[in-house]
């Protein structure tokens, strides 16, 4: 597991530009942004502009057409599918709208999924699982099959899924939009408490005003680029 | 009818989507549709000629009185046709000419012209004019069938052999295939008796009973008067002797297109399944939005309707095509080699399409109603959350209506069979075979409940999502044992029977040389002399020279061979004698299992052969031998016994040691040089006929071996039906774990596992299950159907070879349904919220 403590910033991204299609504008260009350790960023938009876009360009799961993205020392736009799939599974974490819980593997074999793609030993995986679904309130749960939980539950499977490896960056892309506005808040506190916990850099994708406030900082994203919430 | 459209809409949308995952359902039942109807409709042109073939001959005959081939003294005909009642009578001789220049004997109907007008107008009415042509001594006339097949016109001369003698006929005419479908000759009954040396004798009477009087009284008073060995019946007692040498043997091809059909079946089960799951979010909707349980069983289930009929339909134009294919080119000949059609026309009724259509509705119908019904009965809230696809078809199995169902399966093997077909054998095997893929999900979960936990995550992921995906496994699992237990028993089977076949011919081929003159019915023999001058060629060691010809026992189906075979007093015949007696008495015989079987004859026992004529001869039987040349019964006697009961030295086989260095060929051509008897004199080398028996034989099960294939095709089509629709569920699992890290590679990696693993479990249940199957073919299907035994003999290689290239297959299915899931669009699916 690569870590690098003396780097400032975690996730830097400059004059970003995506074009899906020659005869269309680009979805956006012009992004720039930088994410230190523990900051938690919120980003809002109209529907379309582009904001999964630009989570995928980040995670190396899609090609920019300029500018550069920097995860650590690391340039993501010049790596090749493996290494940026290698990237991912070292730096990132993810949570997904539709949680995305694999419904043949218990809560603790869930979260331990990234552990076991790194190699971490069983003895050691166990425990940070432990932790983990201590930490997401789900302690005894670990055994139960994703079928007996109710969605706010997943989705606190997920968040612990997306930092059981403790990332650098953790992006989630409207982790709410299937949750009520108890689950909701009770997601949105952990995931806040989590990414400050871990010391990395986290980004928020919401429709929500509310939700968006749980973050240090909410931006807007446009077809020109992020500005600060008016 | 707005839900109607509703419906054809998401199906057509269905379509667009899966092209090929929804039309192979469709396919393999047009498969399996196509092969059974085919078998049938060929079957059924090949007897409707036969029926044709048995009442043209018959003609109006009320009675029929029948001798052996040997005949009876024409006397009987004159005290008949003077029984009170009896309208006419008509006498016949009925004999197989061998004629020089054919292996094959022809079929010689001799009759007296004017007494047959009144019985057989149809067959005679076309020579009806020229029938003075017909008493000419030499004369005979051939149906259109024979004339071609020996390639005469009339005015032709036609060589036929008489004991060791040539005699030349001269054909008068040509009769259409209107009048008679197969290969026949009619002459004089008077010519024919002096012809083939056979004055005073005649093999049939046809009796037309007056019509004032009682046909009953009538055939008791004629049943009063005839000699031991001749019997009196109607004539449709023929037509059942022609069809029911072949019937075991149909009855099998037919239960081997069933499975292909069954199989086929099966694929729109699994297909359907696989694809109710994938909708089930839309199932759910529709119940939401007011569709009641009974309307989503009923359209659903209808759906399987409309596969099944349009892939009957297309079946069966296929079969149409396959039977006229096979008509041609193997003149209807499915490998048995008696149940041949000559006139090659299909007869194919409306009715014939009704029915298949039918079938495959009922069986797709049935297949697509299962799964229908589960859905359909799911709770609506349960099934529009995400995740609970691997559960869904779960509890329905119980173990132990699978351990019944095997249970009932032993029982049925354990049966006799029934009106001498191995039914109860066939279904033993289908209830074995659906218990067995009953147990599969609880056998499965088991094992892989026990596998051990890979170390490496992608093995484990690959094993969890097997054993979390129980229903889906499960179809891979069932598709692949279905087809391959199947392919296992039948590979057991065949290969037994093989190498018994082997066995057995190396015991009953001793010598270097084996003679045949015609065949054993045909008119050729050689006599003393003939037989002298054989043993006399230069490089002949030893000779031994046998009569084989037919035994008609009473109540016999078809006719028995007799065969009288040197045997020292004390010795032991050249045979693979399955059981046998304490030593005897007497004369003995050996005695087919056939023997055992037909006519409960049992080793020990004390009986009577007619040998014709009112001969008898009282012998004890000593064994039971193995007979792989005749599944209507053989019976082997000393010669000298023979001989001495009816004074006939004439012999028509021979087997010949030759002499070290001696050169066969030189060797066979004294022998043909000596004798002169054309093409009706066979002589083989030892080698040759092996080689030709082997070939004969696996061209007989190359049908069979053909209709297997399909059926694991149709398997291997399963699996990878699972496999596409289980990635494609899968694309949100899999999207989700590229984002987690997992590489392109390692997520094929795991699906090839999947796949392997899948094959391995599979091909172990199968190798079992067929194991089992095969057992019941062996001894039950097979021992009833063709009346010998075969040792049971396992082809380990080739199970081997055959295990490998299917868990190959299978591994290959599934990447290939794997791999286009795991595509750039990948990434996308994510955000699919089902
Ligand atoms: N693979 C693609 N090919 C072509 N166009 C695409 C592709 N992916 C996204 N787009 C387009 O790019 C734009 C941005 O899409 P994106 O999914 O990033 O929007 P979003 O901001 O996440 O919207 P939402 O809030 O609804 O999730 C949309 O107009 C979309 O149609
Ligand atoms: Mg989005």
């Amino acid at each position: 597991m690569v870590r690098e403590t003396s780097c400032r910033t975690l996730l830097e991204v400059r004059g970003l530009a995506k074009r899906f299609r020659a005869d269309r504008p680009p979805v956006f260009s012009g992004i720039d942004l930088a994410l230190g350790p523990g900051e938690y960023l919120a980003i809002m938009g109209e529907s379309g502009v582009g904001k999964s876009t630009l989570l995928n360009l980040i995670a190396g799961l899609d090609r920019a057409d300029a500018g550069a993205i920097r995860v650590g020392d690391i340039e993501v736009t010049a790596l090749d599918d493996d290494a940026a799939t290698l990237l991912r599974r070292q730096r990132m974490g993810f949570v997904f709208q539709a949680f995305h819980v694999l419904p043949y593997l218990t809560v603790a074999q869930n979260v331990a999924l990234p552990l076991e793609l790194l190699g971490v030993p069983r003895k050691e995986s166990a425990a940070r699982v432990a932790a983990m679904l201590t930490a997401v309130q789900l302690a005894s749960d670990g055994g139960r099959y994703p079928r007996e939980l109710s969605g706010g539950e997943l989705q606190r499977v997920a968040i612990a899924r997306a930092l059981v490896h403790r990332p650098q960056v953790v992006l989630a892309d409207e982790p709410t939009g299937n949750l009520d506005a108890r689950s909701a808040a009770q997601v949105l506190a952990l995931l806040r408490e989590q990414v400050h916990a871990a010391g990395g850099a986290g980004i928020l994708i919401t429709h929500s005003l509310a939700a968006a406030r749980t973050a240090d900082r909410v931006l807007t994203l446009t077809a020109q680029g992020l500005e600060p919430l008016a | 009818m707005p839900r109607l459209r509703l419906w054809w809409q998401l199906w057509c949308s269905q379509w667009r989507a899966g092209p090929v995952r929804m039309a192979m359902p469709v396919v393999a039942l047009a498969l399996g549709v196509a092969l059974a109807s085919a078998v049938q409709l060929v079957n059924r042109s090949a007897l409707a000629e036969f029926g044709q073939a048995a009442r043209a001959l018959s003609g109006d005959a009320d009675l029929v009185v029948q001798g052996s081939a040997d005949g009876f003294d024409e006397r009987f005909f004159a005290a008949i046709a003077r029984v009170p009642g009896v309208a006419v009578a008509s006498p016949v001789l009925e004999l197989r000419a061998t004629l020089a220049s054919r292996r094959e004997p022809l079929h010689v109907v001799a009759l007296d012209p004017f007494r047959a007008m009144q019985v057989q107008p149809a067959l005679l009415g076309e020579i009806a004019g020229r029938l003075r042509g017909l008493l000419a001594p030499d004369g005979i006339f051939l149906s259109g069938q024979a004339a071609s097949a020996l390639g005469v016109e009339t005015g032709a001369h036609l060589e036929v052999l008489v004991g060791s003698a040539r005699r030349r006929l001269e054909m008068l005419g040509r009769l259409s295939g209107a009048a008679y479908p197969r290969a026949l000759g009619i002459m004089d009954i008077a010519a024919a008796q002096w012809q083939f040396d056979r004055l005073g004798v005649i093999t049939r009477i046809d009796v037309r009973v007056a019509r004032e009087a009682n046909p009953v009284a009538v055939r008791a008073a004629i049943a009063r008067m005839l000699p031991p060995g001749v019997t009196i019946a109607a004539p449709e007692v023929d037509d059942a002797r022609l069809a029911s040498a072949t019937r075991a043997y149909r009855v099998n091809l037919a239960m081997l297109a069933l499975v292909a059909v069954l199989t086929g079946s099966f694929l729109v089960l699994a297909t359907q399944t696989l694809s109710l799951l994938r909708r089930r979010s839309t199932l759910a909707l529709l119940r939401a939005l007011g569709m009641t349980r009974g309307a989503l069983r009923r359209t659903l289930t209808a759906e399987g309707v409309v596969v099944g009929m349009i892939g009957a339909a297309l079946g069966f134009a296929g079969g149409i095509a396959l039977a006229r294919w096979m008509l041609h080119v193997v003149a209807g000949d499915l490998g048995a080699g008696q149940l041949v059609s000559l006139s090659g026309s299909l007869a194919v009724r409306p009715a014939d399409w009704a029915i298949f259509v039918l079938l495959g509705a009922l069986v797709a119908g049935i297949a697509a109603w299962l799964p229908a019904r589960e859905a359909a009965a799911r709770p609506v809230a349960q099934a529009l959350k995400a995740g609970d696809a691997g559960t869904a078809f779960a509890h329905a199995r119980s173990p132990w209506i699978g351990g019944a169902l095997i249970g009932l399966g032993v029982l049925l093997a354990v049966l006799p069979p029934l009106h001498g077909l191995p039914l109860f054998g066939y279904a033993a095997v289908a209830t074995l075979l659906t218990g067995g893929v009953w147990l599969v999900p609880a056998a499965v979960g088991s094992l892989l409940a026990r596998w051990p936990r890979p170390r490496r995550p992608v093995p484990a992921l690959a094993l969890a999502q097997l054993r979390g995906n129980s229903a889906r496994a499960a179809i891979g699992f069932a598709a692949i044992i279905v087809s391959f237990s199947l392919m296992v028993a039948m590979a057991i089977m065949v290969h037994s029977f093989r190498e018994s076949f082997i066995d057995w011919l190396e015991r009953t081929l001793p010598a270097d040389l084996q003679l045949r003159v015609g065949a054993s019915d045909g008119t050729a023999t050689l006599e003393s002399a003939a037989q002298e001058a054989l043993a006399q060629v230069a490089g002949v060691a030893r000779a031994q020279f046998r009569r084989s010809r037919p035994l008609a026992l009473p109540g016999g189906a078809a006719s028995v061979q007799l065969i009288a075979v040197p045997i020292e007093s004390g010795g032991v015949p050249d045979l693979t004698i399955v059981r046998s007696a304490p030593a005897t008495a007497g004369v003995r015989a050996w005695i087919s299992e056939a023997m055992v079987d037909l006519y409960r004859w049992q080793p020990g026992e004390h009986v009577t052969l007619p040998l014709g004529r009112g001969r008898g001869l009282a012998v004890t039987v000593a064994g039971v031998f193995r007979d792989y040349g005749r599944s209507t019964g053989s019976v082997i006697i000393p010669r000298s016994n023979y001989v001495a009961a009816t004074g006939d030295t004439t012999a028509n086989e021979a087997i010949f040691w030759l002499e070290r260095g001696a050169h066969a060929a030189t060797v066979v051509e004294a022998m043909r040089a000596r004798l002169g008897l054309g093409a009706a004199l066979q002589i083989r080398t030892t080698s040759e006929i092996r080689e030709r028996s082997l070939r004969s034989f696996d061209r007989a099960f190359a049908i069979t071996y053909a209709l297997e294939a399909i059926a694991v095709f149709i398997g291997l089509l399963g699996v990878g039906v699972a496999a596409a629709s289980t990635a494609l569920a899968r694309r949100g699992e899999f999207g989700m774990l590229r984002h987690v890290g997992m590489l392109r590679r390692q997520i094929v990696t795991m699906l090839a596992g999947e796949g392997l693993l899948t094959g391995v479990i599979g091909a172990g249940c199968a190798l079992v299950l067929g194991g089992a199957l095969s057992i019941v073919l062996v001894y039950v299907v097979n021992r009833q159907s063709f009346l010998w035994s075969i040792d049971l003999a396992v082809p380990w290689a080739q199970l081997g070879l055959l295990t490998a290239v299917l868990v190959a297959a299978a591994a290959a299915a599934a990447l290939t349904g794997g791999r286009a899931a795991v595509g750039g669009g990948v990434i996308r699916a994510v955000r699919e919220d089902w």
